[in-house]
């Protein structure tokens, strides 16, 4: 399915690190996520899902090639625009739910976009609770995340990538440190969501049962595409 | 509310112990502050208020007279001479009504009296006394020393032969209100006089030797009718005294003396007073920039995985700077707020604790709105200043980095 518009392309991606020794940490990487895509990318430890995820998350620059995002040539913009795309078109879903402890499960999903704007706003306040019912957290919105459980974090990390309705969220290891309960609800809301909003949705993943589950699975091994295999 | 502050305000919530501690650093500073000012400033006013009281802050009077050489040489005429100092002998002020006129005249100077002043013997009885005839007016006289709070006994009367003389004076030679006088002038003219008040300078010299009499009377004493031998000035600004002399003595060509002058060891005491407060406060400040810099550098540290967080969802560098940077600006609000009244409740328990036995402060300290403006002032500038590098750095997190490693 050649999608005219992709959410998301990787043109020849590379990275390298280290001056006198370079160490390659990706060649030659190309991608297209088509829009409402569910992908996984799976690869053994150190095949550079990380990096990868790190460059298309915009957290870091390719050594060589770019990355389009929704359209934009991020080569060229400069450090505040990327931060601003960054707010703006992505969503990250962290393997350690990596939520703000010192902040309430509703503050948490609200903060991104507060912070991108300045000021909170009555709807971004209504847009959160809605997020958080919608994962499952009606009763538990006021609670400092500290002292929810660990799928309840993951959760609250869910609403808060997707609050702002980015064109794609970017999850890593979602589900690495749940139980198999936890991690089968996990995926269910995200997928959940990729369905009812279309999300763009590239997961990394150590689990083979999350992965069957996605329409797509993108194997890396040193740094390079091993195998790409859509499902119908 | 702003992002900025949302997270800030929620960082020093969160983390109450260090808040508090740091907070107690900035108060306990600023009290310091507060404390040592109001007292050393309260101790300058009162010393200077002490010797303000019972002297002018300008004396005009004439120049001392120079020798004259009978012969100047000349390229043909070589002149040996012996140059011996005049004795100045007690003159008048030259046409000292029109001097008066521009005395009055000069900005900054509020008030102006002319007065004869020369030595004289007081004499009743068996005791004699070596005495300073001061002759004035009494109205123009009292802008300058306010002698109605000085008075002891009886009334300020200076008129014809009634005088008002010093304490001291008074109980040397053992003479009360009503009580008579003869008085000796050093130009060999006596006078009957009548003491009418008895006044109290706080300065021994002085309560000692004043006789004040009316400026006619001492004229009379001394042979200068229609003479006054100075013109003595108060100014608005006590430390301007200075520049007005020296401007006065440009402009009338008489001998200007302002009090800084004359008391010159005194204004030497009370700048060494100044500088050894400065140092205190300077060292007082750099450990309370030290104190709220260490504080917001190990919660940078401790935060740096969540900052990394927060860079990562799109918050911009700027909005994380200004998180810290309020930090301190609060640090810096909320301490000198607490400083202020412990600094005042301190500065208030000295003043009674030192007070004398009628309940007067012996010690008496200057408070006020200036004093605790500028105590909030620095205190805010030093919160501001020491966030700003655990601040830099907390902007120049890496979130890449700051999430791996957390």
């Amino acid at each position: 399915m050649a999608d005219p518009s992709p959410a998301l392309v990787v043109e020849h991606v590379a990275k390298y690190y280290g001056d006198a020794v370079k160490t390659r940490a990706l060649s030659g990487i190309d991608l297209e996520l088509a829009p409402g895509e569910l992908t996984a990318l799976i690869g053994p430890s150190g095949s550079g899902k990380s990096t990868l995820l790190n460059i298309i998350g915009l957290l870091d620059r390719p050594s060589e090639g770019r990355v389009i995002l929704d359209g934009i040539d991020t080569s060229t913009l400069d450090d505040t625009a990327l931060t601003a795309l960054r707010g703006r078109a992505l969503g990250f879903i962290f393997q350690f739910h990596h939520l703000l402890p010192a902040f309430t499960a509703v503050e948490n999903v609200m903060l991104p976009s507060w912070g991108d704007r300045g000021f909170p706003s009555a709807e971004l306040r209504t847009a959160s609770e809605d997020m958080l019912r919608a994962v499952g957290l009606a009763d538990r919105m006021t609670y400092r995340v500290t002292n929810l459980s660990g799928g309840q974090q993951q959760r609250v990390a869910i609403a808060r990538a997707l609050v702002h309705r980015p064109k794609v969220v970017l999850a890593d290891e979602p589900t690495g440190n749940l139980d198999t309960a936890s991690s089968d609800e996990v995926f269910a809301l995200m997928r959940k969501f990729n369905r009812d909003l279309g999300t763009t949705l590239l997961v990394v993943t150590h689990d083979t049962r999350i992965a069957d589950r996605c329409d797509r699975v993108i194997e890396l091994v040193d740094g390079r595409v091993q195998s790409d295999v859509r499902r119908a | 509310m702003p992002f900025e502050w949302f997270v800030a305000l929620r960082y020093m919530r969160d983390a109450k112990a260090q808040t508090a501690l740091v907070l107690a650093a900035v108060s306990v500073g600023v009290s310091v502050i507060v404390f040592l000012s109001a007292l050393i400033g309260g101790l300058q006013t009162s010393l200077i208020d002490k010797t303000l009281g019972s002297q002018a802050h300008i004396t005009l009077r004439v120049q001392r007279e120079e020798p004259r050489a009978l012969a100047e040489p000349t390229p043909t005429l070589a002149v040996s001479r012996i140059v011996e100092q005049r004795a100045q002998r007690l003159r008048s002020i030259d046409q000292w009504p029109r001097i008066l006129a521009i005395a009055e005249s000069e900005p900054g100077v509020i008030a102006v009296s002319p007065s004869v002043v020369g030595p004289a013997f007081a004499v009743r009885s068996e005791a004699k006394s070596p005495i300073v005839v001061r002759g004035i007016e009494p109205e123009r006289f009292l802008g300058i020393i306010d002698l109605e709070k000085r008075l002891v006994a009886g009334q300020l009367t200076v008129d014809g032969d009634d005088v008002v003389i010093g304490a001291r004076l008074a109980a040397d030679l053992g003479a009360g209100v009503g009580d008579k006088l003869r008085l000796a002038s050093s130009e060999g003219i006596d006078a009957i006089a009548t003491v009418r008040g008895i006044v109290e300078l706080g300065n021994d010299t002085l309560d000692r030797t004043w006789v004040l009499v009316s400026l006619r009377r001492a004229q009379t004493l001394f042979g200068l009718p229609g003479g006054a031998t100075t013109i003595e000035l108060k100014v608005a600004d006590v430390f301007a005294a200075d520049a007005i002399a020296a401007e006065l003595r440009a402009r009338t060509g008489l001998t200007a003396d302002s009090w800084m002058a004359v008391n010159a060891e005194l204004l030497e005491g009370l700048s060494a007073q100044s500088s050894s407060k400065l140092m205190i406060q300077f060292f007082v400040i750099v450990a309370v920039a030290l104190g709220i810099a260490s504080v917001l550098i190990v919660s940078v540290v401790q935060r740096s995985r969540e900052i990394g967080i927060l860079r990562a969802v799109g918050i911009k560098p700027r909005r994380i700077l200004l998180v810290f940077l309020i930090q301190g600006g609060v640090l810096g609000v909320v301490g000198s707020l607490v400083g202020c009244g412990l600094g005042t409740l301190f500065a208030r328990l000295f003043e009674s604790g030192t007070a004398d036995a009628t309940g007067a402060p012996r010690f008496p300290v200057e408070l006020g709105l200036p004093l605790y403006l500028q105590a909030t002032g620095i205190a805010v500038a030093v919160g501001l200043l020491s966030a700003a590098l655990p601040a830099r750095r907390a902007a120049r997190v890496d979130p890449v980095t700051a999430i791996r490693n957390g």
